[in-house]
């Protein structure tokens, strides 16, 4: 027993002293932008920081959509040491914050004045029980379609407005003998092409009904069952290798010329800028054929923990950088996405850029700037998973379209 | 703990020698005991310790993180109401029969076939071997490759001309599962082999030779004596690729990531889902004690028959 207690001990002083080397003035920073255009955008804040005497230290954990991250996360926080800043996403930052583990940033808030610039769909999410928790970085949209230009100008030139022309122009893609839809079988991927359609078969309004209120006739009626015969026809124009495959692969059969189109969020463009392409000239952008009007977004946003002390000066240094509208420039016209507040100069973005920051800005005037499911703005995780089930498993096959009107409210009850 | 001598009345030079070689004795008969101590007090936290923390979890409310707000079986009802849970559990009986019994299969013929005493056994032996010395991950992902109708077998034979060749399993969620069995097998039947090798070559010569005598076949020899024989062996690569099925997570992680769709979803992918990424901690620990169930069923009465068998 004497034997353990010494050990006990030792652990202890070892556990102080690593505490006491922390105190110095730094911010700890867990996130998953990992590839290289994601890791560049972060220096700039580094540096913007270093200047302020902020040391940086880089906690990241690769691997998509950050499922890796959440689990270096629990360990953290379960050990009572959270890093100081974390990148999360929509619901997972109410989960957390119902931990009690968020740091409360409401002065800093009210002295850059974040209510009046950040689009309120946004604060839902940046905010806890009125408190602000969360410094968003940006804002994505996921109801884009990229189409390589060579291949439209073959197909008529004439970029489609709804599904039905849609339609047309894969098939126009198919004659080339390109793979018409370039897609990559994964669940989140299934989901951001699910939601797309939805909001183009229902309108913004169905999409609140459906996907945002759960509503049981919504999800199982007459409108969602055009969902799922398109999202079988959509099937069609993949090709056979699409299983499992990372977004950025299918971007690049694109990219390529090897398929014609892709609908994907806009951190596609990324990749396309990273070869060298120019929208308009290489590439269109536009809506998801039907979504006109409509954002559907996903935000990145650092989380703070509640770290105390010192540490919490660094953390709003940190937070206040963040909204620093320079930084937003700088980080948004390489992850191509658009700044999270609305009053900041589109001079520096491209064409794809200044459409989706006027998109939004329309979109969150008209109420139609609506949180994505398959990322985690539209549901919390267990609700999310439970219907990107039954999403790719329609789309896989496994399952009829009778059965997926009847499983998809069935598994939202059972996941709430 | 110590229990002192009392000290020898006799010789004044003979008492201190005397008291050192009791030290260097308690020394020496502790010291199996001091070595073993770390290990098991880890292993008495680590492995032990983690399993009652989880049972405890799966009866909790737990979602992001650990409550210990008590939910009653709550979690198990949740579970078994999964539609996922049950494609999971199909998918570990279709992988595990096939698994286990194509890997004994296979490593069982391979291994009287290299008992034969032919040439270049020492070279034959690590080829066959050798996939085990490979990660899961690593397998996994050479056979994605490999599989992938675009990149792999298909399309190579698309390329020698042999347009109508169709292989695309991999993609195909009906057939997904079977391309994990594939890899499964790939890696573990050289493992099987070399344990039935060693058992094979454990077998006494000379009932082998008085079978020969008395005039029965090769093929009646191995079906009659040496087969018989080798049930220990059976029995222990049973257990191995048992536990192994029902743990394997990385292989099809890195096969198939779960798809297509959640094709070849399976207990452990399961697991770790509803775990970490749909925040429904208390789920996913009631489906590792339901794993933790199943290997338990395996391995208590093999080592019952184990120790049994040591008594007698």
């Amino acid at each position: 027993m004497r034997m353990i207690a010494k050990l006990a001990a030792g652990a202890a002083l070892i556990a102080m002293t690593a505490g006491a080397a922390k105190a110095a003035e730094q911010v700890e920073v867990l996130h998953w932008w990992t590839s290289g255009g994601e890791a560049a955008a972060l220096n700039v804040l580094k540096e913007n920081l270093q200047k302020q005497g902020v040391a940086w230290k880089d906690m990241p954990v690769a691997g998509g959509a950050g499922s890796a991250a959440m689990t270096a996360l629990r360990a953290r926080v379960t050990a009572g040491d959270p890093p100081t800043a974390v990148q999360l996403l929509g619901f997972d930052l109410k989960d957390w914050a119902e931990m009690g583990v968020a740091a409360n940033l409401d002065d800093l808030a009210k002295k850059e004045g974040w209510d009046k610039v950040i689009p309120a769909a946004l604060q839902n999410f940046s905010k806890f029980d009125g408190h602000w928790i969360a410094a968003p970085v940006n804002i994505h949209s996921t109801n884009w379609l990229w189409i390589n230009k060579a291949a439209l100008d073959k197909a008529g030139g004439k970029v489609p407005t709804n599904i039905a022309e849609l339609i047309t122009m894969l098939d126009a893609f198919k004659g080339q003998g390109l793979t018409a839809l370039a897609h990559g079988g994964v669940p989140w991927q299934d989901g951001t092409l699910w939601e797309a359609v939805v909001l183009s078969t229902g309108g913004p309004d169905f999409y609140k009904k459906a996907v945002l209120d759960l509503d049981p006739a919504a999800l199982s009626g007459d409108t969602m069952k055009k969902v799922f015969d398109t999202m079988s026809k959509l099937r069609t124009y993949f090709d056979p290798n699409f299983s499992g495959r990372e977004w950025n692969l299918s971007t690049a059969l694109v990219i390529e010329g090897k398929a014609g189109a892709q609908e994907m969020g806009d951190w596609s463009k990324g990749e396309w800028l990273r070869a060298n392409k120019k929208p308009g000239t290489d590439f269109v952008c536009i809506r998801f054929p039907g979504t006109q009007g409509s954002v559907l977004f996903n935000a990145d946003q650092f989380m703070m923990f509640n770290v105390g002390g010192d540490a919490e000066k660094a953390q709003l240094k940190m937070a206040s950088a963040v909204e620093d509208p320079a930084f937003q420039i700088a980080f948004n016209t390489v992850k191509g996405s658009v700044p999270a507040r609305t009053d900041v100069s589109n001079e520096k973005f491209d064409d794809c850029g200044k459409k989706g920051m006027a998109d939004l800005t329309e979109a969150s005037s008209k109420g139609t700037l609506m949180g994505s499911l398959a990322h985690g703005y539209a549901q919390p995780a267990a609700i999310k998973e439970a219907m990107l089930d039954v999403i790719t498993q329609h789309l896989n096959g496994q399952l009829t379209t009778e059965a997926a009107l009847k499983r998809l409210p069935e598994a939202v009850k059972a996941a709430k | 703990m110590t229990t002192i001598e009392p000290v020898p009345a006799l010789s004044p030079q003979g008492a201190p020698q005397r008291q050192g070689r009791t030290f260097a004795d308690g020394v020496r008969n502790a010291l199996p005991k001091i070595v073993l101590a770390p290990s098991f007090a880890v292993i008495l936290v680590f492995v032990y310790g983690f399993i009652l923390w989880t049972v405890y979890l799966s009866f909790t409310t737990s979602r992001i993180l650990p409550v210990y707000k008590w939910g009653g079986f709550d979690a198990y009802f949740r579970l078994w109401s999964q539609p996922n849970w049950y494609v999971a559990m199909q998918n570990l009986a279709i992988f595990g029969v096939l698994y286990i019994g194509i890997c004994i299969i296979l490593g069982l013929g391979i291994a009287i076939l290299m008992d034969q005493r032919i040439r270049a056994e020492g070279l034959l032996r690590p080829i066959f071997l050798y996939p085990m010395a490979l990660s899961f991950v690593v397998t996994g992902t050479a056979w994605k490759w490999f599989l992938n109708p675009g990149l792999g077998l298909e399309n190579t034979m698309h390329n020698l001309g042999w347009t109508s060749f169709k292989f695309d399993w991999l993609v195909n969620p009906k057939m997904a599962i079977y391309t994990v069995v594939i890899a499964g097998v790939w890696q573990a039947s050289g493992f099987v082999m070399a344990m039935f090798l060693a058992g094979l070559r454990g077998i006494d010569g000379e009932i082998i030779k008085a079978a020969q005598i008395d005039g029965a076949s090769t093929v009646s020899i191995y079906r009659r004596i040496i087969i018989p024989l080798l049930r220990p062996v059976f029995l222990s690569a049973f257990i191995v690729l048992a536990h192994m099925a029902i743990k394997s997570y990385d292989l099809v992680i890195a096969l198939t990531g779960g798809g297509p769709g959640n094709a070849t979803e399976l207990p452990s992918t399961f697991m770790y889902s509803y775990t970490f990424t749909r925040n429904q901690m208390n789920v996913g620990s009631a489906s590792a004690v339901m794993m933790l169930m199943g290997i338990t069923a395996i391995i208590v009465p093999y080592l019952y028959s184990e120790l049994r068998e040591r008594k007698q």
